[in-house]
């Protein structure tokens, strides 16, 4: 992208970086996205490796014919999928958004380059 | 027992002409609103991205229709009718995915890129060599990808057009590939979108009805159709049990915990699909097309169990084995079982539409990753003009649409789910560790980047090339040639076990990236800041880049 010699909006971008509010940003959204992902990768690998080295647990029938722990677990992953991606976008435009919307500010102000 | 499937005996299902005039008619429906949606003259940028002029919930819908590919309508549902539980496993990976790129790839590639993935991968780096490794790695991603919806295909047409002459079959792959470069060269990125828009709409309402009716025919219990669909298997009631396909051996579970992970990692890493985040303006757009994204891809998988187990249960495993086509065919031959040839010609269509779209998809970023990061940013040094890229990107999009042409053909009688799996394993290897590491890690440098990337690619290219896919895998109990590449059992020169290289390669290209940054001493503060910041906070996205 850009590598025109815009050394002072460089080095605005380098204060800013340094600023609190945008460590906060930062560590805010790491903060949930991070366990998020390890959480939901968890999940998902610990039904692939029971499909794969507990078959007859997966394979158990639970009441009807056809209706297996495994499917269920299945159908619980695309749940979680669903669960998560609400979760996610509400905190995102509730929570992450305002603070970004913030920190671009900030920078805008800084820069009246900058639109 | 063993089938015999000379093809011959293989006679086309509907009526011939029927298919032929649905599929007409969705050729001259879409091409119309191509024409309309695309005129006006056409800069580099509305090639690519349609300038992003599109909203979260258009590009959601259609990143589904992108992604819904005839892997997943096919190849999925024909999975689930032969191999239940273990063909449902595909759907789970190919959805979780999405968390990937939802919590940690979307919005950040869209505040920081503009044009294509190496935009991106090259931002606080040093680009020739980044963006030429990038390139590389997005041909080739793409290369895979595209010769699996061209094998679909093949296998359709013969299916369906009652056409069994190899020429006849391959004349039709050069139509369906001649059609496609038409939409792409007069509709770019818009015209395009607007195809997967309604071959969404389109298939999910299709498949939509096909669920109701298989409901329907067992009177909305689960349990009865679940009942018919193993009385109707070989494999009984194994059918809902794991390891159907997998659970052989050790080597086949093995395989598929690196199957799971090329799924789950790939993704987030596939360029067609990094690609629609630009045709957003914002990162809540991309946020929001990610959300739809999610609902509409789960949805439909959903659909496709019922769909699957429908096929196992009213059509059977055997007639789908013996159909042109093979496991390919089981959604098409349930709905011709259920609505006659007026349905199976409405799904064919649907499925012909797909196939175009997502090869359109794919030929434009493919193109743009010729035009932009090889012609403009490593050929000319930048000194190159719209008009001219533009030429570049359209050329590229003729060659591509030949070559798929091309692999279509060599490809014709692969399972495409399965091929589908290795452009996701290539895509987890290649791209994804570099896009992390670029977003997420400080101290990721240009050494990093070229290592993961060649690491990643040739890593799992020379594992494909020297596994079972390839050679030596033995003919099929069922009857039939052997299932690798090359059917001829006295060539084999297979040396790695597992099908997909995904367990290897992916952890392999991480370790490399991270290998090739900490012996490195290159970091580049400001353009790190710049970056991290642009990514967080969207600053500057709306700016023009013109350089």
């Amino acid at each position: 992208m850009s590598n025109d010699a815009r050394t002072q909006t460089e080095d605005a971008y380098l204060a800013l970086q340094s600023t609190s509010e945008f460590q906060a940003l930062r560590k805010k959204f790491r903060g949930f996205v991070f366990p998020m992902t390890a959480l939901f990768l968890a999940w998902y690998f610990l039904y692939v490796l029971l499909s794969i080295f507990a078959p007859s647990f997966m394979g158990q029938q639970v009441g009807k014919p056809g209706i297996t722990v495994g499917l269920l677990f299945g159908l619980g992953q695309f749940v979680s999928t669903f669960a998560i991606t609400i979760i996610y976008a509400r905190w995102a435009n509730k929570q992450l958004d305002p603070m970004a919307e913030a920190v671009s500010a900030q920078m805008t102000a800084s820069d009246p380059k900058e639109s | 027992m063993a089938l015999a499937l000379p093809l011959a005996e293989s006679t086309a299902v509907g009526t011939p002409i029927l298919n032929i005039a649905i599929f007409a008619s969705f050729v001259v429906i879409t091409l119309v609103i191509v024409i309309r949606v695309s005129a006006g003259k056409k800069t580099a940028e509305q090639y690519y991205t349609a300038a992003g002029a599109f909203t979260g919930r258009q590009n959601g819908v259609a990143i589904a229709g992108d992604y819904l590919s005839a892997a997943s309508f096919l190849g999925i549902a024909g999975a689930i009718a032969l191999q239940g539980y273990d063909g449902f496993l595909y759907s789970i990976g190919f959805l979780v995915a999405w968390l990937v790129a939802l919590l940690l790839v979307a919005e950040l590639m869209r505040n920081t890129g503009r044009f294509t993935m190496a935009d991106v991968l090259s931002y606080r780096l040093r680009q020739r060599p980044v963006r030429i490794a990038t390139a590389i790695s997005v041909l080739t991603v793409s290369f895979f990808y595209l010769l699996a919806q061209m094998a679909g295909a093949g296998g359709l047409v013969s299916l369906l057009l009652g056409i069994q002459g190899e020429m006849a079959q391959n004349l039709v792959i050069v139509l369906v590939g001649g059609i496609m470069i038409t939409y792409v060269l007069i509709g770019g990125m818009k015209g395009t979108t607007w195809v997967q828009i309604i071959k969404a709409l389109l298939l999910i309402a299709g498949t939509a009805v096909i669920t109701l009716m298989v409901l329907g025919k067992f009177s909305f219990s689960f349990s009865s159709l679940f009942q018919a669909a193993a009385d109707n298997s070989p494999a009984g009631d194994k059918l809902f049990e794991p390891g159907l396909k997998y659970g052989k051996t050790l080597t086949t579970k093995i395989d598929f915990i690196s199957l799971s992970m090329a799924l789950v990692l790939g993704t987030a890493g596939l360029p067609h699909v990094l690609q629609r985040f630009y045709t957003v303006p914002t990162s809540k757009q991309a946020r929001k097309s990610v959300e739809w994204a999610i609902w509409l891809i789960g949805g439909f998988y959903l659909l496709t169990l019922v769909v699957g187990y429908g096929a196992a249960a009213l059509v059977g495993p055997k007639a789908i084995l013996a159909a042109p086509g093979k496991v390919n065919s089981a959604a098409p031959l349930l709905a011709y079982d259920l609505g006659g040839s007026l349905l199976l010609g409405i799904i064919s269509g649907i499925a012909f539409a797909t196939i175009l779209a997502v090869v359109a998809g794919l030929t434009i970023t493919t193109s743009a990753t010729f035009a932009h990061d090889l012609y403009k940013e490593v050929f000319k040094r930048g000194n190159t003009t719209q008009d001219q890229e533009l030429k570049v990107a359209r050329r590229a999009s003729v060659v591509i649409g030949g070559i798929a042409i091309l692999g279509g053909i060599l490809a014709k009688n692969q399972n495409i789910a399965f091929l589908v799996a290795l452009a996701f394993a290539v895509a987890a290897s290649a791209n994804l560790p570099t896009i992390l590491y670029s977003l997420f890690w400080k101290g990721f440098n240009t050494r990093g980047a070229l290592w993961s990337i060649y690491g990643g690619l040739s890593s799992s290219i020379l594992l494909i090339i020297f596994s079972p896919v390839v050679s030596g895998k033995p003919p099929l109990v069922e009857g039939g040639p052997s299932p690798s590449m090359i059917t001829n059992a006295a060539i084999d020169f297979h040396l790695f076990p597992l099908d997909n290289p995904g367990l290897i390669s992916i952890p392999l290209a991480f370790f490399l990236g991270w290998l090739g940054s900490v012996t490195s001493k290159e970091h580049n503060a400001q353009k790190y800041a710049e970056m991290e910041v642009r990514s967080l906070t969207g600053h500057g996205v709306a700016e023009a880049v013109n350089h």
